[in-house]
This record gives C-alpha cells, structure tokens and sequence, in this order.
C-alpha cells in the first residue's frame, strides 16, 4: 500500500556550540557537572540581570555559515521567544527570530548512488533550556539550570528530505561538518546534536499533506524509528478516511511510537520581539572575512586530496575522513614518515582502528604513538618482518609495550631474508616429500602452498615468504 | 533651606559634624515614617562600619567624593543583604545577593545608604500608589486644604518625598516615562533623567528595557551633579551602556553658558495647559532672558502619537521583564493543584492591579496578529518621535517644558488609568527619544503647591544641561521661597 506514498521531510537541527562559556553570560558551557553547577544570576534569571552576547559564537556561526555554504547576514537580531516554564528562568529564551546570522545554505549528501543537494532556509542563534527531571520523586520535579543559556545554533532545512537514510546521510554530514570546523562535539548522547523532524505524506505527485513534528531524538536510531513510525502512521489515518492534525509529537524511545504532545490549537504563541536588552549584531565584511581561514579543510576537500594526491581507495579514504580526528591520526602519520600513504591507510583502517575499536578508546589517545606506529608499518614495508608478525606485534606498539625495533628483536621475530639459511631450512623440508615434488613437477600447482606453509612453519613465521617461494621453486624445478 | 552635600561636605571636613551625628540626623526623620518613603529603613547596626570608614577617611583628610553622605535608594536597585521588592507583593521577601552597578559606585564614593524607597509598584505608576506598602504622602501641603494628603508623583514618589522631607540628602531613582522628573517637580526638588545609555541598567529590577534609565533626585542642581559623577560610568555588564568619555559635571558647573544659547519652547505642548503652568513657562523664560538667553518657538509634529506609543512599548517590554516573577525560584509563591495553578495563583495574587494591567497589555500588542498593528507600528512612531527631537535640536541648543500638566493631586483622586497616563505627557516624549532631561522647581501654585519646568537637552549633552539647570535654579530662587 505504501509504495504510493512518500514522506516529505525537514530537519530542525540544534547543535550546541563548543565554547568555553554561554550565550549570554560567563558561566561555564560544560556537560556532565553536579546539578545546577554551572549557574549564575543571569541563567537564574534574577532580578535585574542582563545578558552580554558570547562573540564567540558569532564567530562559530560564521565558521558555519561558509561550511554549510550560507549566506552570512550583517544584520542579525536577538529576539525573546516567551514562555512559561520552570526550567526556563527568565521566563523567554533569547533567539533569532526575522533576522537571523544565516540564510539561504545547502548541503551535498548521497541519496543511493547519487549526490542529493538539500537547501537549508536558515540557521540561527539562541539560548537552550535547562532541564526538569520528573521520576526521580513521585510528587516534585526537579529542575537543572546548568543548561539554561547554552548557545546552540538551529538548522532549519527546507522539506527536501523524501526517506529515513536521507535524513541519516544528512543529520551525519551536518555532523560531520560540525566537527570538523571545531564548533560541536557531536555527541548526540549528550544532547550536543538533536533534530525536530517535520513529516508529512502525500501520494506520489501531489501537493504537501499537513506536517506533524517528532521534537528532540538524539540518535540516529530513534530518528530512523520515529520517522518509520510516523510515516506509517498518518498513511493510516487517511487510508482510514480521517485527516492529518498538526501536532506537535513525541517519540517514546521504549515503544517506538510517536504520540500527539499538543495540537496546533493549543500551540504557543511566542510573543516574539526584539531583545530590548541586547544591540543588533552588526557585523563587518572584516569581521566575516577573518574567520574564513579558521574554516579549514573540509571532508570533501579531504577525500579528493586523499585520492587525488595519495591514490588511496574512495571506500578508505571515506572511512579515514568520516571524522576529522582519523584525519588528523592519518596526516600526522604521513608528515613523520616515508612509509607510503597507502599502506598507511590500509594499516589504519585495518587492524588499527579494530584495536581501537575492540578496546574502546578515542582515535585521539593515538596521536602520541604515531612515530611508533609508522616505526612498525616501516619494518614491515621494508620486509624486516612479515605482515604476519606485524599484526602480532601491533597491539604491543598500541598499548606502549615498547618500540617496534626492540619487541621485534627481544622476541626474535626478524623475518630471515638471510637466503643461505633460507636454502638450508627449505632443503630439510623437502626432504622425504619425493612424492609431492613428483605431483608439483606434474603439474599440480597447489603442492606449491604446501611447501611454503611448510617453510614458514620450520622458520616460526619468520622466514620471508617472497625468498621462500623464489627459493622453492628453484629447488622444485631441478 | 536644606544643606547641599558640598555644604555638608565643608561641615564634615571642618569637623562641625561628625558623620555618625549628621547619619543620625537623617535616620531618625526616616524612621518616623510620617510620610511612608522608606519601604525599609536600614538598621543602624548594617552602617558603623561604613560610617567609621567614612569618619577616618574625613580624619585622614581624603574624603572620598560623597564620603558619609546618606542617600535613599528607590526600592528598584537591587542592594545586596537588603531587601529590594520593586514595592511589589511577589518580591516582598527578595534578598539579593548582589549590589546593582549605580548603588556600588555610589557606595565605591563613600555615601550612606538610609534605606529603600517606596515607589509604584515595578515602578509602574505617576502618584506612587500602586506600591504593595501603602501610598507615599507628599510633605507639601495645599495651602487652601491642608488636612487632604496629596501624592508625591510616582514612580520614583518615595525618593522624592524622602529628599523633600530631609530623610535623605538626595535619592537614585529611575525614571521610564517621568518617575524621576514629574515626583520632582510634585515635590519641589531636582531631579534629572540622563540620556539613556549612560547609567548602567545591571541590577535595577527592569519595567522596560529600552526606557529605563537611572537619575538623582536631589535638593538642587549641584547635588545632582555630584550623584551623577558617582553613577555615570560604562558597564561591560549592560550591553546597552554606552562607553563614550564621561565629564567630571561638578567643574565650570556654576560657570555662565560658554557659547550663545537658544532655547525651544513646544507651542504645542503649552495648548490648554492652566495658569499655574504658564507662569512657570513665563518665569523661567524672564529669569532666562537676563543672561541673553533666546527663546523661540517651535513645534512638534509628533506629541499627541507619544503617549499612546509609550504605553504599547513600555508594557510590551514589561510583560516580558515580569515573566520571570512566577514564584519557582525566589519570591512570593502561591501554591496550586498544578504548575500552571501555581503560575496563575503566585501571579494573580504576587501582583497589583496596575502591573496586571500593563502585562496584559503588553502580552496582547506582542500577540499573534496584533503585533504588526501595535508594537512594530509603536516602533515606527519612536522612530519619527526622535527624529522629530532632532530636527528640533538641530535649531536649538535646549527645549524648555513643563515637567507635569498639573500640581500635586490628592490621593485616591485620579481612579481612571488613562487620566494618570496623562500626567507624563510632558516627560514621556524624552524618554522614548533617549533625550536626557532635568525638572527643577520653579514657583508655586495658586495653592502653594511646587511646580517644576524641564529642561532637554541633545544626547550625553548633561554637562550644558546641568550649567543651564543651575544658572535657571539661581535665578528662579525657588529654594529661597
């Protein structure tokens, strides 16, 4: 029944900023502290107290205003967004409103095989709540100001958005770009990156249907659900004969449903207006140039360099710039060595980033052990050891166990490249195998592999494979 | 006539008075609370040690600017270990844990504080009888019924019934749409409102943002001088304060007018006003005219849209200034069934009448589609009310008014809200250009009751403005009366 349907899709997407302190005042910006910590007398919203704008994310919004391809506004305004509720002190959040920093931008994303441009209306500045927290007493609420006036930055997409991977690829480029100009951790966890999903269906061809929006996920697990879920939902109700109400929904992470929150009816009306209490943010072109190099290179950037200039693989190269930390361990790694980038890469992505997957660490923790790592990736390019013997001694390198040379040398695991003693060995394994010679000398090429296992086996894996396999086939053909 | 503080001052370093006795003095008028200025008066305890500093700083022989000087403080400043409750039930047992900007640099230069000043409640009011803690009685009496209680003026009516009556030597006020200017002229005193952006907001429990703007309220226009030198300084903190160089008011202060001085007199704010008005008007411009001062005529375009502007703006802003009054953090609290019983109890009960009625309005000009009709339309007016302002400035170098349309009236009279409004049609107009302005008395009412006139002077233009003031004040001799 579905495959007449599509969903039409926008994303308002919050990312908290990165700074040292709030929005609009000095305390400071920090996930994880003991409740209500991090709070002063404006984010208490006491009497008297005014704001003063955190120019440091202005410069964060303009960093991405030329990642996300915005046009970057000189003009903005602070406006006050009003409503009552206890974790909100002031009794207004202070956001943009007509005039925000930035507008008109877009994003480049893979939708199947090919490239989708998803056009964003705007993104703006404002303050986050705090939080009330409801189950930890039957009969209170309490409430954590630490959040209250964190600066987040709101990207709004226009409905270009048509499946659930779309919005994945698209919330994880966004992710990725942030990251990468330095101005969100992207931790979706804590609630550093949370999208509103605005859905709704139509038939194939026809004009928009009513939206409703799922507020808040924060993982790309429950966006995926919520938007199934949704999707499925309102199919029903006009299949049924009924009529889509806007609402706004929430998504229960336990049921996996989306439920009605409030209608459009009983929906707020914000009174916004300009933030008495704030000038308008005037800025200079001076002022938007000189972020510009603070930029830096972005993903795409990244991938063509990596291809272009390194000749890595486009499915390596894309693992290696999903996030600007492997980016960084990958360049550090080329500047302190000769050992070709490729090889690099293929090291990195391989059983590098499996050891640090299987232990569960940051990629960063690396960044010390690169001159140790390229030392190991050397031996093994310069076939001082076997690869073999590279992945046994990798883990010792990764967890300091010492330096590559040393471990390589105190457990005897030089590969033999000595052809002398090679001949040797080899001619004792042939010994007694008449037969199998006879098969090879026949014909039968996989006798070959036997004699090389066989070879490696007598040197405990040190011999080197390439002068076994010369030196048996001498041998094999007398 | 009543000491001035470089009086005092002279008293004080010449050891006629020690500081203790002349903070005496003041606290004892304070705490006989005839005419209830002081929403509290502080204890004598919370002073010796400012009063020792002081005294020791005179004995030392380097008084700080206002060293021992007792001031009141409008209930509007938040002090901090004192209470401060904007005279409003719902903050009536606030606090705070931080001393606002203005009051700190008055405390940073040595003076006194006697107390908080009763005022309108969230300073919303022109007769200071919308206060939680009772009406102000204003010290002047009506010559010809001298048993009715009359109204100090308002917001700033405490502070001004404080200084006229000698509880205070002089009073900060704040001044929106007239609270400084108009209870001055209702009680015979100074009092100045300078150009917004001058004196910092941090602290000063808000009505409307973009209005507000703190101001002395003093016996004459050296005092106000003096308080200004104290306050008038940039604050990081309020993105609003303007960071220009600030002149030291006090020196040249007595000195005549540097340059040729042509003064404006609105012909249309002078249409059916009383009698008692236009001798101020006449007086001033004869005492004026001496020093070869000229007056022209010049009018407004924009007066009569003033007044109805300010009562879009001041309460759209102060709807939201008062969101934050919900009894969750600090504050009065009401409890109910449910949180948005518990908003609507602490709310409806925490607040007086006059207060709901601006949030009210101001909550409904913000509203979804009454929004273009109202507060942007407002915005626009203000915009052509201060380019009227220049324009006019542009011709002259100062405006004379008078400061209200009427003397000071008895309590409980005016019951009709839009009368009220009107006693501020003649400071309303300043406040939303920016302009700073200054009412000092001159002359008396057919019933004896003070009268004041406004000067207005160009944008950080106080120092002229005060010259001006002082030169008018001597040659109107009202303090000699």
């Amino acid at each position: 029944m579905s495959n007449n349907w599509e969903m039409v899709i926008g994303l308002e997407v919050h990312a908290q900023l990165k700074t040292s302190s709030k929005l609009f005042s000095s305390s400071p910006n920090q996930f994880g502290s003991e409740p209500n910590e991090n709070v002063n007398f404006i984010d208490s919203g006491m009497p008297g107290m005014l704001p003063v704008m955190n120019f440091g994310c202005i410069e964060m919004a303009i960093k991405t205003g030329y990642a996300l391809n915005f046009k970057i506004n000189k003009h903005s305004v602070f406006e006050r967004k009003n409503y009552f509720y206890p974790d909100l002190p002031q009794g207004y959040q202070i956001s943009q409103f007509e005039f925000p920093i930035l507008s008109e931008g877009y994003i480049n994303i893979e939708s199947g095989d090919n490239q989708k441009k998803i056009r964003i209306e705007r993104a703006h500045l404002e303050q986050d709540a705090g939080k009330s927290i409801h189950d930890i007493d039957p009969k209170y609420s309490f409430i954590d100001l630490n959040r209250v006036g964190t600066p987040l930055l709101e990207i709004v997409s226009y409905p270009d958005l048509s499946s659930a991977d779309e919005v994945i690829n698209y919330m994880s480029s966004l992710r990725q770009l942030l990251m990468y100009i330095d101005v969100c951790d992207g931790n979706m966890q804590e609630g550093s990156l949370r999208a509103d999903v605005n859905l709704s269906v139509r038939k194939k061809g026809q004009e928009l249907g009513t939206r409703c929006e799922i507020k808040n996920l924060n993982s790309f697990k429950f966006i995926k659900q919520a938007i199934e879920y949704e999707f499925q939902r309102q199919i029903n109700i006009i299949d049924g004969g009924g009529e889509i109400e806007q609402n706004t929904m929430l998504f229960d992470t336990s049921t996996g449903e989306t439920r009605a929150m409030r209608s459009k009816e009983f929906s707020h009306d914000y009174r916004y207006f300009p933030d008495p209490d704030l000038l308008p943010v005037n800025l200079t072109q001076e002022q938007i140039d000189k972020i510009k190099p603070l930029v830096g290179e972005l993903p795409q950037d990244k991938l063509n360099k990596y291809i272009d200039n390194y000749s890595l693989d486009k499915d390596i190269a894309k693992i290696i710039i999903a996030e600007k930390q492997n980016a960084n361990l990958f360049e550090k790694m080329i500047s302190e060595s000769t050992v070709k980038p490729k090889f690099i890469a293929a090291w990195l992505v391989g059983d590098i980033f499996a050891f640090i997957k299987e232990n569960n660490l940051e990629v960063n923790s690396l960044n010390e052990k690169t001159k140790d790592i390229t030392d190991l990736l050397r031996l093994i390019s310069d076939d001082v050891i076997s690869n073999k013997v590279g992945k046994e001694i990798l883990p010792k390198v990764l967890n300091s166990e010492g330096k590559p040379s040393e471990l390589v040398k105190e457990l005897g695991l030089e590969q033999v490249s000595d052809s002398g003693e090679l001949e040797k060995i080899i001619d004792e394994v042939l010994v007694g195998e008449e037969e199998n010679i006879l098969k090879f000398q026949g014909g039968s090429d996989r006798v070959l592999g036997y004699f090389v296992g066989k070879c490696l086996k007598a040197t405990k894996g040190k011999g080197n494979p390439k002068l076994i396999n010369k030196i048996l086939l001498e041998r094999l053909k007398k | 006539m009543k000491n001035s503080i470089s009086q005092i001052k002279k008293a004080l370093i010449e050891k006629k008075i020690s500081v203790s006795e002349l903070y005496d003095e003041y606290l004892v008028k304070a705490k006989s609370g005839n005419n209830n200025s002081f929403n509290l008066v502080i204890d004598r305890e919370n002073n010796i040690s400012s009063i020792k500093d002081s005294q020791n700083r005179y004995d030392n022989g380097n008084p700080l600017p206002l060293d021992g000087i007792p001031l009141g403080i409008k209930d509007l400043f938040c002090t901090k270990g004192i209470r401060t409750t904007a005279s409003s039930k719902i903050l009536s047992n606030f606090i705070p844990n931080y001393e606002s900007f203005v009051t700190q640099q008055l405390l940073n230069d040595g003076s006194i504080f006697i107390g908080k000043n009763n005022c309108d409640e969230f300073a919303m009011g022109s007769s200071n009888e919308t206060s939680y803690f009772g009406p102000v009685i204003n010290p002047w009496k009506n010559k010809n019924s001298q048993k009715d209680n009359l109204v100090p003026g308002g917001s700033s009516g405490g502070s001004a019934a404080a200084v006229a009556e000698g509880s205070c030597v002089a009073s900060i006020g704040t001044d929106t749409g007239g609270s400084i200017r108009q209870p001055a002229s209702l009680c015979g005193i100074v009092g100045l409102k300078p150009t917004f952006g001058s004196c910092s907001r941090w602290g000063i429990v808000a009505f409307a943002s973009s209005l507000d703007q703190a101001g002395p309220l003093t016996n004459c226009v050296e005092d106000a001088a003096y308080i200004l030198n104290s306050v008038n300084k940039h604050d990081f903190n309020d993105s609003t304060s303007s960071n220009h160089q600030r002149e030291d008011y006090l020196i040249d202060m007595n000195n005549s007018l540097e340059k040729k001085v042509k003064i404006g007199i609105p012909s249309d704010y002078l249409e059916d006003v009383s009698d008692d008005i236009l001798n101020q008007i006449d007086n001033t411009k004869k005492a004026l005219s001496k020093h070869g001062i000229e007056f022209v005529d010049v009018e407004f375009k924009t007066t009569e849209y003033a007044l109805s502007t300010y009562y879009i703006l001041a309460p759209a802003e102060a709807s939201s200034n008062l969101a934050r009054y919900d009894g969750v953090r600090y504050g009065v609290r009401e409890d109910g069934e449910s949180l948005d019983d518990i908003y609507l109890n602490s709310r409806t009960k925490g607040f007086g009448d006059e207060v709901t009625r601006r949030i009210l309005i101001g909550a409904y000009v913000l509203s979804a589609g009454y929004y273009d009709a109202y507060y942007r339309q407002a915005q626009k007016v203000r915009r052509l009310i201060k380019n009227d302002f220049q324009r006019i400035l542009n011709e002259v170098d100062f405006i004379l008014t008078p400061t209200t349309p009427n003397e000071a009236f008895k309590i409980g009279d005016k019951l009709d809200p839009i009368s009220m409004y009107k006693n501020d049609i003649y400071t309303v107009p300043t406040s939303l250009a920016g302009l700073p302005g200054i009412s000092i008395p001159s002359g008396l009412s057919k019933n004896g009751l003070p009268l004041g006139v406004q000067f207005i002077g160009n944008y950080f233009e106080e120092k002229t403005l005060l010259q001006l003031a002082a030169l008018a004040e001597k040659e109107l001799s009202f303090n000699e009366q």
